[in-house]
Order: C-alpha cells, then structure tokens, then sequence
C-alpha cells in the first residue's frame, strides 16, 4: 500500500485525513508544518505527498517548489480557500493535481491512485526507446532524455507527454486529456492541462522558439508535433 | 355786438376722431403682436427647449416694451402736433370771427362777403368758411353747405356757446372742423348766443403727412430694437443655461454611477444656489450609498468568512464518515442511527458551505471562466454519467456534432443542477433537449432544455425560483440539496452571458430553459 505523508496544519483535518486514509490501509505519516515536512519526506521515503496549501511559516506553494528541485515525487495540494489563484500558482509550483477542502476520504484516496497509477502503455510493438528531434522517450524505463541529458519529470508531466507522444499529431482535447492523464471523470479543470504543458515546455522546449513538441490548437487542445 | 368766448375748453372736447375709437391706437402693433404671437406658438411645437423658450421669451418681454413705448410716444406726438395746429387754427379762427362784424339781419350776399374775408385769412392753413342762421346757408366756397360739418359738432356748437371742433376724416382725407356761435354782450359779464354759427373746415392733409412719418418712424425705431434684443437674449440665455448644462452632465454623470460627481457653482444667484443644493445632495447620497455598499460588502465577506471557517472543521469531519458508517454495523442500534446522522448531516454540511462558497465567488465577482471548446452533447451525456443518471428515468434529445465554447467545469454544474431539481421537485422521466437557435439580434445560441413530468411550478414561486434558499413547498423544511443550487445555476448561466427561463409546460411539469452564447473559435495558435 502506498506510503502517504501529509502535511497539514489543522489538527482536525490532519487527523481525519489520517484515519481515513489508515483506515483503507495506507501507510500514512504528517506533519504539522512545511519544515517538519521536508524533514520527514528523507526519513520517510513516501510514494506520494499529500500537501496543503495554508501553512504557518513555510507555506504549501514553497514546499512543493523545493520538493521540485530535486525529485520527482508525486505531489497533490489540499486547498481550503477554493480561490481559482492558489490552485493555479500550486499547479505552476509543481504539483501534480490537487482537492478541494473539504473532501471524503474516498475521493482522496481515488486521486491518490489516479496519481500513483503507471500509464497505460499503448505503444506494444513499439521499439523500447522513440526518438522524436532531440527527444528520446523511453516507455519500459519511463525516462526522458533530450539531447542526450535526462529529464525530471514529475508523473504528471511523464504522464502526459507519454500520452501526447503515443499518438504524434493526433489532437486531444483538454477534457480527454483530464480523464485519460489524470482520471477526472467530471467537472475538470483544464487549467490541470494548462499548467503541465507549461511546466512542461519549459522542460523540453527550446524557449526562444514557439512550442515544437507540445503544440497549443485553440479551440481544440493539444497535440505532439508534427516535428 | 358779438364778442367770442374761450376757446381753451375746446380741444378736450375733440379730441377724437369720426370713427370713434380712441386716437393714437394704430392698427399695427396689434397686427405686429398678433403674428409673434403665431411664431411664438410654432416655435414651441418645433421646440420646447429652454434656449429657445428663453430668447422667445426675451424677445416678446423686448417687442412688448418696444411697440408700447413707439405707441405711446407716437400717439403723444400726434396729439402735440394736432393740438398746435388746433389751437392756432381755433384761436385765429376766433379772432376772425370776432374781428367781423355781422351786420343784422343776416342777408346771404352780405354775409358770404364777410366769410370770404375770413376765408383769406386763413391759419395756419387756408379754410372754407360756412354760416349758417336760420334757413340762411353762405359759405366762402362753391357749396352753401358743408358735406363735413357733422350733425353732432352742429349739436355741440348748439348747446356750446363758446365753441367747439372736430376732427372729421371724411373720403381718406382729414379734416379740422371748427364751429364758432356769434355772441352779443348782453351786460358787463353775461354773452348772449345769436342763431348765427360760424363754421371753419380746414384740410389736414399735412398734418396727416407728419403723423403717418412719426408712425413709420416708431416702427422703423422698434424692428432694430428688437434686433438688437437678440443680443442680450441669447448672452442671457447662454448664461442661464451653461449652468444648466452643467447641471445636467453632472446628473447624467452621477446616475451612471459617479457618485463623486460634483459642481462646481458660480457667483450667487439662484442657479449657484441649485447647484449647492445639487453638491450636498450627491454628497448625501454618496454617503448612504458607501454606507450601504460597506455593509453589504460586510455581510458578503462575512458570509465568505463564515464559509472558510466551516471548511476547515468539516475536512476533518468529511474525512472520518467513512470511519463512522463502517463501525456503525459494530455498535448498538440507537448508536449506530446517531452515528450515521452525523455522517449524513455532515456530507450535507459540507455541501451547502461549498455552495455558499460558490456564491460568496460570485458575490465577490471572484468566479472565472475558464472555457473550453466541447461537444455540448457529450458534456451533458458525462454530467448524467457522472450522478448515475443513466437509467430510463432520463430521457436525452441532444444533436451530433456541435461545438460550443464553455466553461466544462460550470456547464456540468447547471445542468446537473437543473436535473437534480426536476428529480427531486418535479418527477421523472426527466428529459434534456440541446439544440441551436438565433437570439433576436441574431447572434446563434445553444439551447439546452430540462424538463419534468411533475406537477410544474405554481404561478407564485415562479418569480422567486431562482432566489436563495427559496422553497417553492413552505411545508418541506429542508430539500434534497443546499437550496442554492439554482441560484448557482442562474450565476453559471450569467458568467457565460446567457440567459435561463423557469416556465411550465402546457400539459404540465417544470421547464428550464438555458440559453448560451455558441461561439466558437478553431483555428491553431
């Protein structure tokens, strides 16, 4: 079962998430603030944070950018205020999806799996490694390289560029991507899709130039190429 | 021996003309106020404007005054120039008349001799000279008798011993009459009339002449005038109504929300006055309007305040109902009921502080959208999947092949809104129609329809069915959801700039009617 850490200022919630989350039998360790929970993520080792955004001292929005800097952990905010800003400069930081406080336990726990879940490979028959320009995907591995130098991707970032790259110049709408990439069945937010593309071109475009790999078609949504 | 008498009496008792009416009242000012007064009548079917009712107003105050003034002094003048030559004529005619002496008995030949001697010296002008005594008619001219003198100076020169005149137009032509009774002194103060009556008639042609100049002069003097008047009116007018213009734009200003609209108000007249007036009026009302805008704002923060703070307690209790309806199964009856009370009441809990979320965003103007270009039957197809809205309670009539653009995430909420309500307040089978239309100003739409098969909504609730927390059945204390859901669904609706329709159908049951904007775009960026 995956190990969960959560970190969250209010005890109540803190301590309702944590039941829950036992309860359906994940491994579950919190902390009380942003740096008890850095703190505890190299002691703990967990599959997957579970971050609020309010925090005293530290808040969520560092948390997850410092997180960022070196690893590629699976991150989902808990947002309390609802206010379209936060989720979107949590999303920018690097997280991978994010709740809407206050929320069932099974709704967190299907987030958690949508997160942690492998994507489906499509590609069988494929070679092990595609090459697409200076990107060469790895589908067994689940590495990226461009131009030879390895990629940090979070999951959510892999996710999608597997998905884009499975099936080159196809387009998909934002809507299909927010159920194939991270499982929202209803009332998705597409600024989900938004805010990973950006993360993500940044990562594996060239800046000065207009996006080669991941390309926007408005009104449509997005698709790999053509190169 | 005949002596004349005063002559003084005599011009008051002729100073009016053979017509009757009153000397000096010219017929023409009256034409001339009569037509402005049919320009001024027009003038205000074109136009009720302040300017123009301000100059017209000015002008008539100007020809009012003009006309008056040229009537007074030209009917003054008349009757000087009249009376100069009146009381010449009269007071030579007299001197005549008594310088003559009438012999007795009064013989025709004789005394035509006498009136050709006055008649020589007429003055100021030459006169005929008539007598008449008795049956005896002479006169210094052609004819015995006179076709001017009138029967009322023939009465008045009867009755008068001292004399009388009048002023006779008679064929266009004025004439001065004047009638003269020879008198002989009886004793030291008394006169005594003879039957003999001397009359004078003197063409007045050139007098007629002067007075037709003086009124052509006056007439000529107030046209300018009123030209002139012009002037100042419309200074005035500008004047009065640049104030008023202001008076107006700061109006115009405030009532499209300027509240700090002011004047700014010069020198100290009336206007000056109205525009203080106006100052501390915008000030007051923008005082009650801040207060109230304050305390509006207060209740929305406090509302938005309210619903923060239950969000944060309710996470931790949303997160354990799970907990609590599993061990439920475990514990006593009474305790396992108490314990799935709090966990339903909390999920309910935890959706009416999400709804007053949803409105606090709205209220605050803090809700976006976010819009997407989507299949409009599709996304209804998913909201239905979505609640497990999937059995044959539900009924779809959705075209292929559409695309709208909308925000995903609120078009899910109205229409699962829409058909919760008509579950839960009308009755199944619930169906939802989409098709395409044109809005009055030609722009297409996208329609989408929910309707039921309840029994609709009563003509009273119909107008408050999208308030808050409205309950259309006042017996159901508390509904299926928050009692916001179709308040949110009007905002949703809104956000998108559409519009939304509560009716009932003809044969009964409740239908929604939601009309979207159906733009699209689709062209690669």
């Amino acid at each position: 079962m995956p190990r969960v850490l959560l970190v969250e200022d209010d005890p109540s919630v803190r301590e309702g998430v944590e039941l829950g989350l036992r309860r359906r039998g994940h491994d579950v360790r919190s902390a009380a603030t942003g740096e008890a929970g850095l703190v505890a993520l190299r002691e703990f080792h967990p599959d997957l944070l579970l971050l609020d955004l309010m925090l005293p001292g530290m808040n969520g929005v560092q948390v997850c950018r410092q997180v960022r800097e070196n690893s590629q952990l699976p991150i989902i905010m808990l947002t309390a205020r609802g206010d379209d800003f936060d989720v979107v400069v949590g999303l920018e930081a690097g997280a991978d999806d994010y709740i809407v406080k206050p929320a069932r336990t099974e709704v967190i726990e299907a987030r958690i799996r949508a997160v942690l879940r492998r994507i489906d490979d499509p590609g069988q028959g494929r070679p092990a490694v595609e090459v697409h320009g200076d990107l060469a995907i790895d589908r067994a591995g689940l590495t990226v390289t461009r131009s030879g130098h390895r990629l940090a991707l979070a999951p959510s970032e892999l996710k999608l560029l597997l998905h884009l790259s499975a099936a080159p110049e196809q387009v998909f709408s934002r809507q299909q991507l927010l159920e194939h990439v991270w499982e929202h069945s209803f009332h998705a937010d597409a600024r989900l899709v938004d805010a990973c593309v950006r993360r993500l071109r940044t990562k594996i475009e060239d800046e000065s130039q207009p996006p080669r790999y991941i390309q926007t078609l408005r009104g449509f949504g997005y698709r790999f190429g053509p190169l | 021996m005949i002596t004349l008498s005063r002559s003084e009496a005599g011009p008051a008792h002729g100073a009016r003309t053979a017509d009757g009416s009153p000397a000096g009242d010219d017929p023409a000012p009256a034409v001339r106020r009569a037509s402005l007064g049919r320009a001024l009548r027009r003038a205000r079917t074109l136009t009720f404007g302040l300017r123009t009712r301000l100059v017209l107003a000015f002008l008539l105050i100007a020809a009012v005054t003009a006309v008056t003034t040229a009537a007074l002094t030209y009917r003054e003048a008349r009757n000087a120039l009249l009376k100069t030559t009146q009381d010449t004529a009269v007071s030579s005619f007299r001197d005549q008349v008594q310088q003559t002496a009438f012999s007795l008995p009064v013989e025709a030949v004789t005394l035509q001799e006498r009136l050709r001697e006055i008649a020589a010296k007429g003055k100021p002008r030459p006169w005929v000279v008539f007598a008449e005594y008795g049956a005896v008619r002479a006169s210094s001219g052609a004819n015995p008798v006179s076709t001017v003198i009138t029967p009322e100076l023939r009465r008045a020169a009867g009755a008068d011993p001292h004399g009388t005149f009048q002023r006779v137009v008679k064929d266009g032509e004025p004439y001065l009459t004047i009638a003269m009774p020879t008198v002989f002194a009886a004793g030291p103060d008394t006169v005594l009339p003879t039957r003999l009556v001397v009359y004078a008639v003197m063409p007045m042609t050139d007098e007629q002449t002067n007075v037709d100049a003086l009124l052509v002069a006056a007439r000529n003097g107030a046209l300018p005038g009123l030209a002139i008047a012009l002037v100042p009116a419309l200074l005035t007018a500008r004047s009065v109504l640049r104030p008023v213009r202001e008076l107006r734009r700061a109006a115009r200003s405030m009532g499209s929300g300027r509240l700090d609209t002011r004047i700014r108000p010069q020198g100290n007249d009336e206007l000056a006055e109205l525009a203080h007036t106006f100052n501390d009026s915008a000030s007051e009302l923008e005082h009650t309007v801040r207060e109230l805008r304050q305390a509006e704002a207060r209740a929305r923060r406090f509302a938005a305040d309210v619903s923060h703070e239950l969000r944060t307690p309710l996470a931790g209790m949303l997160a354990v109902t799970e907990v609590l309806d599993e061990s439920a199964e475990q514990l006593d009856p009474d305790t396992a009921r108490a314990v799935r009370l709090v966990s339903t009441e909390t999920g309910k809990l935890a959706v009416l502080v999400e709804d007053l979320m949803e409105i606090s965003r709205f209220d605050a103007r803090a809700a976006e959208l976010n819009t997407d270009e989507v299949d409009p039957a599709e996304a209804v197809r998913k909201t239905l999947q979505a609640r497990h809205w999937t059995d044959d309670r539900f009924r779809t009539e959705l075209p292929e092949g559409l695309r709208a653009l909308l925000d995903p995430r609120r078009f899910d909420i109205v229409i699962a809104n829409l058909v919760g309500n008509a579950l839960h307040h009308g009755g199944a089978p619930v169906t939802v129609r989409q098709r395409t239309g044109v809005r009055s100003d030609g722009s297409p739409v996208l329609i989408t329809e929910v309707a039921d098969s309840g029994p609709g909504i009563s003509p009273e609730a119909l107008p408050h069915i999208f308030d808050r927390f409205f309950k259309a059945d006042a017996a159901r204390t508390r509904s299926a959801g928050s009692g916001l859901g179709l308040a949110i669904t009007l905002e949703n609706v809104r956000l998108h700039g559409g519009t939304i329709h509560a009716g009932n159908l003809p044969g009964g049951g409740a239908l929604f009617t939601v009309e979207l904007p159906l733009h699209t775009e689709g062209h690669v960026g």
